[in-house]
């Protein structure tokens, strides 16, 4: 990062930080939308757009959202409770696969 | 509230950082966070709890589509626009997606501008984020007319599983009413800021407490966590 991590209240930090992270988020919105204007299908493009995304997400979270700069006391207590949600994802992954092949099952095969 | 700036005073009260840190902020009777704003603490919760509900989302969406027998209708052509006679995939998307990175741009300028002091800029920047996001919601009603237009009911469209639209509806529609409302508080507080409310430290309508510039950042937070969503939005629901 351009600025020393610093307690300061006020965030004070240069213009132009935030211009290069802007021009960031532009090029990796446009390689998301590439992803599918190119036409990539598969692992490649789950992959791709699931590393894109938290690319961006990391940027927004980090630079514009300041959180670069908190206290790690704030920032484990906003960043870990959604990793719990990844819990929940793999609990309903397997409920919708038991429900397919319910209705796989009973409603003949599509 | 104001705590102190780096200088010759602030060595001595230093906090321990790193792990210790940690330790120390949640042990610290009164105030968890230490040398943050009360303000900024209660809009960073609000936030987590903002994050389950449109976790909530994403992943009944996701439950819909992995358990539906029907094949799942592809985004990339249902979302195309036709421009001059040939179809382009997602592009009215890719251009929504570009205008909410912008309004995050110029919203982080604002609250760099806001700690300066500089009242013009700062009004400017809020009125430009405003109006990004404006063109925003008018771009989601155009895409949703065009959809329904097109036959898409939350109970059922011409192209596949019935439960795209649903979802599409409730995603977006919850996304796009998030939009709205932070454009009426950044029409507010660029007002508040144009006036001087915050050099004065003038009282608000909403919490009655003191104006600072510090309101700015609050609101600064809640709309990049707007952008925030809409990079998952997109990655999930419209190019998975």
């Amino acid at each position: 990062m351009a600025q020393p991590a610093t307690l300061a209240q006020g965030q004070q930090h240069s213009i132009k930080l935030y211009l290069v992270i802007w021009a960031w988020l532009f090029v990796l919105s446009a390689c998301s939308y590439l992803v599918d204007y190119v036409g990539l299908q598969g692992y490649v493009r789950w992959s791709l757009i699931v590393a894109l995304m938290l690319l961006k997400a990391g940027l927004i979270v980090a630079v514009f959202m300041h959180m670069a700069w908190e206290r790690l006391a704030l920032v484990y207590a906003i960043l870990v409770p959604p990793v719990l949600v990844l819990l929940f994802v793999g609990i309903m992954v397997f409920e919708s696969d038991y429900t397919l092949i319910t209705r796989l099952r009973f409603f003949g095969a599509g | 509230m104001a705590d102190i700036g780096p200088g010759p005073l602030h060595e001595a009260i230093t906090p321990p950082t790193g792990w210790r840190g940690v330790a120390a902020d949640w042990a610290s009777d009164q105030r968890a966070f230490t040398s943050v704003p009360w303000g900024k603490v209660m809009m960073w919760i609000f936030l987590l709890s903002d994050t389950f509900i449109f976790g909530c989302f994403l992943l009944s969406y996701m439950t819909v589509r992995m358990s539906t027998t029907d094949p799942w209708p592809n985004p990339s052509e249902v979302f195309a626009l036709t421009i001059s006679g040939r179809p382009v995939p997602l592009i009215l998307i890719a251009i929504m997606t570009f205008i909410l990175i912008s309004s995050s741009g110029t919203m982080a300028m604002a609250v760099n501008f806001g700690y300066r002091r500089d009242r013009a800029r700062t009004a400017a920047l809020l009125l430009a984020t405003a109006a990004f996001g404006a063109c925003f919601v008018g771009m989601q009603a155009f895409e949703w007319s065009k959809l329904i237009a097109e036959g898409v009911r939350p109970w059922g469209n011409p192209w596949g599983a019935v439960q795209f639209g649903s979802a599409f509806f409730m995603i977006t529609g919850f996304h796009g009413t998030h939009v709205t409302i932070g454009v009426l508080f950044l029409l507010i507080v660029a007002r508040r800021v144009w006036r001087g409310d915050f050099d004065r430290g003038q009282r608000g309508f909403f919490t009655s407490q003191r104006g600072h510039y510090e309101i700015v950042e609050i609101l600064g937070l809640y709309w990049h966590f707007v952008d925030l969503v809409w990079v998952f939005i997109f990655a999930f629901f419209y190019l998975w």
